[in-house]
């Protein structure tokens, strides 16, 4: 009879795969054992087939931008400008020029834009690859605790967390005699990768979980140890598989970033705002903006071709 | 009716026993208007779920077009709105565009002649939008070939062919990935915020600028918005298994 | 009581596995000597590469023992590796490691589980590699090689370890006709060299050739068995003689 005491170390790894329930649902596949302790699985089976990973949806490419677009844009430019321009006081500096003048400022603040995707991405994907570990260890607890704290993350609203770590972070903190100052842009920072975390945690589970059965059994036939199975076979395969969501999950957080302008970080929304207050003409209310949108885009939108093309080499096996 | 003034004013006796103050529960005035604040983010979230499916797959039906012109723009569109911060998209909807849409009020001052609400749901059902049709349009490229040329034997038109059997195929491929993107939508609703929508995280703010509440309010909020996202979470997994076909993997 | 060469060096005994509520193993024994190559066959679901995976420890049994060298598997103070040592598997689906050099996949283990030293175990790799006939892969992924060459290189990895007993799980079931042969090959090559198999498979002429002993289980239980010879041409269960019918 099959009790806790008897059950094989060696057996483990296969308890764990029943993957951790995706929006409620059950695999079908996997008996579950009465006391809910252990999982099997027909050894001879193939798994059930894996969770596609959460991937940006695109099965295939998108296609691409082509010069028709190009020449769309410039056309919307020019007359925004034209637009802007016409509606301009005679006496006031030229639409462009203005845009020209205020561009240093505001490159200063997308650099803070940029520097905060960096630091988030950083600090998230480091705490999100230990959180996903634990997400499939082998102790309950430790799995429950993990699946709490990914799930509460993932859902919460990007600008909730802001708020929250803005208003009730402490501005400094005080570790024996050294005061370390909490700018409000590096609470933002840390209210951001706190959802990086729990979304870099979700791809690591789903990546894992992606690996076929077999890479787990050969590893177990050749006496590895969970550990180093773990490191030599499944996770430099995950690498792989989760680099295109990874970079994905990077576009959106940088995107994501002008948010921090609701909670009072200077960056280049807020700087746009204010030197919208400062020229105080309406006319530049539509070409700042999207002059604005313009600088996202050319930032974001290489990244998802290269997105893409990353997709399209690892699926090609 | 229930009376549900014991319940209040037990609230009330916790803030005065243990300091923790939600007047959202104890007190009329913020009790109603955070709760106008729920039903205004419910009102946001369930439209632009609408819009952005509908946006979706009219836009996927578009980008098969014959007219390259249509490609473009829808192309243009997508990569625009995907690529581009949401947050900077509305405040170019609220304050660029709405500058120029203005009406004037019988009292002779300029009113704006579309709503924040509206232009939160316009803007969030956009950038959505955009978002629904990339799924839609890789799902149904999932389709076989082969089952659409079935179809075309058959005699199906263009449109019939895509509405009775492209369609919904495509839907129950395309259906975890939208899942995905209706819960990163519903989340996205709170940037309504900065253009002054009163949904929940705006009311909420009024409140504690005025109770000075902000640890209880921030938790409650929290709270909500997660129990929120969750059920639909909840929805969605059982919504997809119920749409599952069984025996079926698209190659 | 120290194992000695005329015991058998596995010995299943009455081992009852179920999953849930399928039985799968219903009370399966038998013994495998030293330098026997023993073949099993029967219809698909008799629990045949189950009961390879409990000899591994891969899975374990509910009731029964089944030993290894004298050692109960299915005992909770096991010692995994010392097992693993002897006893090595091969897979239906290779499950090489697709990130790793053919070279690599079968450097690893002995590299990290044995801890043997770098240099002699790539000498003994490159070796294995030219008895698999193999040896200008060393430098090829996987993904570069075909169905059989990359069988052949799970059972260099297997071998690798340097086990006294080996199991093959249906290896050649999903190759190409073409490459199936070059895998049987190389393990009647192994059996030659007097290394004792376990061998699971559905290719009959092979089994006929090769094995010792052939075991047919049906539902969980072994049917009959008997040297080729005798099983093929004059088996005795009824149930042997259908399934031998619609096969051969």
């Amino acid at each position: 009879m099959i009790t806790n005491a008897t059950d094989l170390p060696v057996l483990k790894p296969f308890r764990l795969f029943s993957p951790l329930p995706a929006c409620g649902e059950r695999s079908p596949r996997v008996a579950r054992r009465v006391r809910g302790i252990f999982h099997w699985r027909r050894a001879t089976e193939s798994p059930p087939h894996p969770d596609p990973l959460p991937a940006s949806g695109e099965r295939e490419s998108a296609p691409p931008l082509t010069t028709t677009h190009a020449w769309l844009l410039i056309a919307a430019l020019v007359l925004a400008v034209g637009i802007g321009q016409a509606a301009a006081a005679p006496a006031a500096p030229s639409v462009l020029a203005t845009l020209i003048k205020w561009t240093p400022l505001l490159a200063q603040g997308f650099a803070l834009n940029i520097a905060m995707s960096f630091l988030a991405m950083g600090i998230g994907t480091a705490l999100g690859f230990a959180l996903g570990l634990a997400l499939i260890s082998l102790h309950r607890p430790v799995r429950g605790v993990a699946w709490f704290l990914t799930e509460f993350f993932r859902n919460a609203p990007w600008l909730v967390l802001l708020f929250y770590c803005m208003l009730l972070l402490p501005f400094e903190l005080r570790i024996g005699d050294t005061i370390i100052p909490l700018p409000g842009w590096m609470k933002s920072t840390l209210g951001l990768s706190l959802a990086v975390m729990a979304n870099v945690a979700e791809l690591v589970r789903g990546a894992v979980n992606s690996i076929p059965f077999g890479q787990w059994e050969a590893s177990e036939a050749l006496a590895f140890t969970r550990m180093q199975t773990l490191r030599m076979v499944i996770l430099p395969q995950c690498i792989k598989r989760m680099t295109p969501p990874w970079m994905n999950l990077y576009a959106i957080l940088t995107v994501g970033t002008p948010l921090t302008s609701v909670v009072g970080v200077s960056e280049a929304m807020t700087l746009t705002g204010d030197i919208l207050a400062a020229e105080n003409r309406s006319e530049l209310l539509v070409p700042m903006y999207l002059y604005l949108l313009l600088w996202f885009f050319l930032y974001c939108y290489p990244i998802a071709r290269f997105t893409v093309s990353l997709e399209r080499r690892f699926q090609v096996r | 009716m229930i009376n549900f003034t014991p319940l209040w004013d037990w609230f009330r006796t916790l803030h005065e026993s243990t300091g923790v103050n939600l007047t959202i529960f104890y007190d009329p005035f913020d009790r109603a208007r955070f709760f106008h604040g729920f039903l205004t983010s419910l009102r946001l979230m369930a439209l632009c779920l609408v819009a952005s499916v509908v946006i979706g797959v009219v836009g996927a039906w578009i980008q098969r077009s014959r007219v390259a012109l249509l490609r473009a723009l829808t192309q243009g569109y997508v990569q625009f709105f995907r690529n581009t911060p949401p947050l900077v998209q509305l405040y170019f909807f609220y304050f660029a565009l709405g500058s120029y849409l203005k009406l004037t009020s019988p009292t002779g001052l300029p009113v704006p002649a579309v709503s924040n609400f509206t232009w939160a749901a316009i803007g969030l059902s956009l950038y959505a939008g955009a978002f629904n049709i990339e799924i839609f349009r890789a799902g149904i490229e999932a389709v076989p070939r082969e089952t659409i040329e079935a179809a075309e034997a058959l005699g199906y038109s263009r449109l019939k062919a895509y509405v009775y059997i492209i369609l919904p195929l495509a839907f129950r491929i395309s259906l975890p990935a939208l899942n995905n993107n209706l819960v990163n939508l519903v989340k996205t609703t709170t940037i309504a915020y900065a253009i002054a929508v009163p949904e929940m995280l705006y009311v909420a703010n009024q409140i504690w600028s005025d109770e000075l509440n902000v640890p209880e309010m921030m938790n409650v909020l929290l709270i909500i918005y997660v129990s929120l996202v969750g059920l639909l979470v909840l929805i969605m997994g059982r919504w997809e298994r119920a749409m599952r076909v069984p025996g079926y993997s698209p190659s | 009581m120290a194992w000695t060469p005329d015991q058998p060096l596995i010995r299943i005994s009455d081992v009852h596995l179920s999953f849930g509520p399928v039985q799968v193993l219903n009370g399966i024994s038998l013994d495998v000597m030293k330098g026997d190559v023993i073949c099993i066959i029967g219809p698909s679901g008799a629990g045949k590469s189950t009961l390879l995976r409990c000899v591994n420890a891969l899975v374990p049994i509910d009731r029964g023992s089944i030993l290894v060298e004298g050692q109960e598997v299915h005992d909770a103070k096991l010692d995994k590796l010392a097992l693993r040592r002897k006893v090595g598997m091969v897979f239906q689906q290779y499950n090489l490691f697709p990130h790793r050099t053919a070279l690599d996949n079968i450097m690893m283990a002995p590299i990290h589980v044995l801890k043997r030293p770098r240099g002699e175990v790539e000498q003994e790799a490159r070796a294995l590699m030219r008895k698999v006939r193999l040896e200008d892969k060393e430098a090829s992924y996987p993904g570069e090689l075909s169905g059989g060459q990359q069988q052949r290189v799970a059972i260099a990895r297997s071998l690798a370890m340097q086990p006294d007993v080996m199991l093959f799980d249906e290896v050649t079931a999903a190759l190409d006709p073409e490459t199936v042969k070059e895998v049987l090959v190389t393990i009647r090559e192994l059996a030659e060299e007097g290394m004792t198999c376990m061998i699971v498979t559905h290719e009959m002429g092979f089994a006929r050739e090769i094995a010792d002993e052939i075991y047919f289980t049906d539902r969980g239980i072994v049917v009959e068995h008997g040297p080729p010879a005798e099983f093929f041409t004059s088996s005795r269960d009824p149930r042997t003689r259908q399934f031998l019918s619609q096969i051969l």
